[in-house]
């Protein structure tokens, strides 16, 4: 049951992932990446991480696509039009593309070796409880640095705003 | 196996009524507005006007299905799908009652229950905001996108106060599943004062109910807040290219959202099924409350303001006092699992009523905020106040972590 749903959202993720990418139209694209969000909260959900699946939705699902959404739909944003690509990306950009993934795949397995199949279901830490321990106790440092770093990006956007109202 | 039988039974029997109540929501709702401005509301199809759900279901079946020419067709017809199925699925994690027992199985009154269960409810919450947002953008219409634009302003930004006000009481539950935040609010102090989160010790949580109900009036669209489909400014905002059963679903939807949203403020404030006062004797309200309506039925009936009223009302009266006689059966507590159900279910429903009811009332009775007015108010006031709430609460938890 958890490999099957585990297949069906990852190629859902996949799929949404390349329609991302291949879609003319601003807002296309940005569901797509809606739909990405939406199955990575199901592969979450599958490996035991309730909460960062919750969370996932609630701020990227929710939060963020829907400022995307409303960006694009406040500028008007039209299809693109298909430009006339480069010979050299026409030639080379699939294979590149493919060697960039297998690099990327070569590194993470040595850079960690000790990797194993994953086991859905084996791993409880992923509840509320566990999580906010580690935040609070363990992880507290960085946990109060970016609430600290996001601050700062909020003042700096006030300021920019206020400068275009000057 | 069981499980599945069990669940399948449980699934069948909360759609129906769930359908049921979301077709009727619509007819209550009419003859309530109607009284409140003095007018009788739906009188024609069947008495009192109650077929009138059933006739309006077979208008919007049977009308002809418009597709304007100039809009997205896929988001077009994404948009009513996305909206109704989203709020179709907060229901399935509501509990109505506490665990029975009925022929050997012993099971929740809850078609499921999530450990995340109030994430999952605002996660939904976040991501319905596409119906509305893609509806207005993909309809092609000047009126439609400004609905829509305003609609995903005001719920992002009444999302903030909302997400607060929840905080509040799960910090006194110390839980995420509906199922434990409404056990923690069972029992009494003094033994009269229910423990529901707005009298919970140490802290009140009134407040946040409050700030709660404001933020779920925008969340709903409606009326002190119905900006994305002002109908004298938008036409119909959002919804204005819909048709026929693409239309249905987003009305379906909205009630299915006043539903969901005052079933979540039960379970958080008021205490879910748990009675407002000790188990002898809170038995008894529902008989009284149907003994009451059904003696006012039969009031109604000896001074008739209409022919048909004769044969009605006392029609009206044998079923209220039916009502009363089963839930007299369930007061005395002579088959133990049936009073657990009813009593639970007729307390549950009786605070979703209520604030459903409160819900109507206030479109009866508040005008329109300005649209600026509507911002100022949510980022000035409700947020800085439901912060303050939360702040308070959280000192008071750490204060008194053992609480009475």
């Amino acid at each position: 049951m958890d490999t099957v749903l585990f297949i069906i959202f990852a190629i859902v993720a996949i799929v949404a992932g390349f329609n991302v990418v291949l879609q003319r139209h601003p807002i296309s694209s940005a569901l797509s990446l809606v739909g990405v969000m939406g199955s990575l909260a199901v592969l979450y959900l599958l490996l035991g991480a309730e909460f960062m699946a919750m969370a996932q939705m609630i701020v990227y699902g929710g939060a963020v696509m829907v400022l995307f959404i409303f960006v694009i739909m406040l500028l008007n944003a039209g299809a693109e039009k298909p430009s006339s690509k480069a010979w050299f990306a026409q030639i080379a950009g699939l294979p590149l593309l493919l060697a960039f993934i297998a690099t990327l795949g070569f590194l993470i397995y040595s850079a960690l070796p000790g990797l194993r199949a994953v086991e859905f279901g084996s791993w409880t830490m992923g509840t509320a409880e566990e999580i906010g321990k580690l935040l609070f106790t363990q992880y507290l440092l960085p946990f109060e640095v970016i609430s600290v770093l996001i601050l700062i990006a909020i003042l700096g956007a006030v300021v920019l705003a206020l400068k275009e109202i000057d | 196996m069981t499980f599945f039988i069990v669940t399948l039974i449980k699934i069948v029997i909360v759609f129906a009524v769930f359908m049921t109540t979301l077709a009727y929501l619509q007819w209550i709702e009419r003859k309530v507005l109607a009284h409140i401005q003095s007018r009788t509301g739906p009188l024609r199809v069947g008495p009192h006007g109650l077929m009138q759900p059933l006739a309006d279901v077979f208008k919007l079946l049977t009308k002809e299905d418009v597709f304007p020419p100039f809009v997205n067709r896929f988001f077009y017809l994404l948009a009513p799908f996305i909206a109704v199925c989203l709020a179709l699925i907060t229901i399935s994690i509501v509990p109505f009652g506490p665990e029975i027992e009925v022929a050997g199985v012993r099971t929740y009154m809850q078609i499921g229950d999530v450990h995340v269960g109030i994430l999952l409810v605002l996660a939904i919450t976040a991501v319905s905001v596409y119906g509305v947002a893609l509806a207005g953008w993909s309809s092609n219409n000047k009126y439609s996108l400004l609905g829509g634009l305003r609609s995903s302003a005001q719920m992002i930004s009444y999302e903030l106060p909302l997400s607060l006000a929840i905080v509040s009481p799960l910090l006194l539950a110390n839980q995420l599943s509906f199922r434990a935040i409404s056990d923690s609010q069972a029992g009494y102090y003094l033994g009269f004062i229910p423990r529901w989160n707005i009298f919970q010790a140490p802290f009140p949580q009134i407040f946040a109910f409050i700030i709660f109900l404001i933020a779920a009036f925008a969340e709903t669209n409606r009326i002190p807040f119905d900006l994305p489909e002002a109908e004298n400014e938008l036409v119909a905002g959002f919804h204005t290219e819909y048709s026929s059963m693409k239309f249905a679903c987003f009305f379906m939807a909205e009630y299915a959202n006043i539903v969901n949203i005052t079933c979540v403020a039960t379970l958080l404030f008021l205490g879910a099924w748990h009675p407002l006062f000790p188990a002898p004797y809170s038995n008894w309200v529902a008989p009284l409350v149907f003994l009451l309506a059904a003696l006012s039925c039969f009031a109604q009936a000896a001074q008739p303001r209409r022919k048909n009223d004769q044969y009605t009302f006392p029609l009206f009266g044998v079923v209220f006092l039916v009502l009363t006689a089963i839930f007299v059966v369930a007061a005395l507590e002579i088959v133990p699992v049936l009073s657990t159900i009813l009593l639970s279910i007729f307390w549950f429903l009786a605070k979703v009523g209520l604030l459903i009811f409160a819900f109507i009332w206030v479109r009866g009775t508040l005008p329109r905020f300005r649209y600026d007015q509507l911002m100022h108010f949510a980022w000035t006031f409700l947020f800085p106040v439901s912060l303050l709430n939360l702040l308070i609460t959280g000192l008071l938890v750490a204060l008194f972590p053992e609480r009475i």
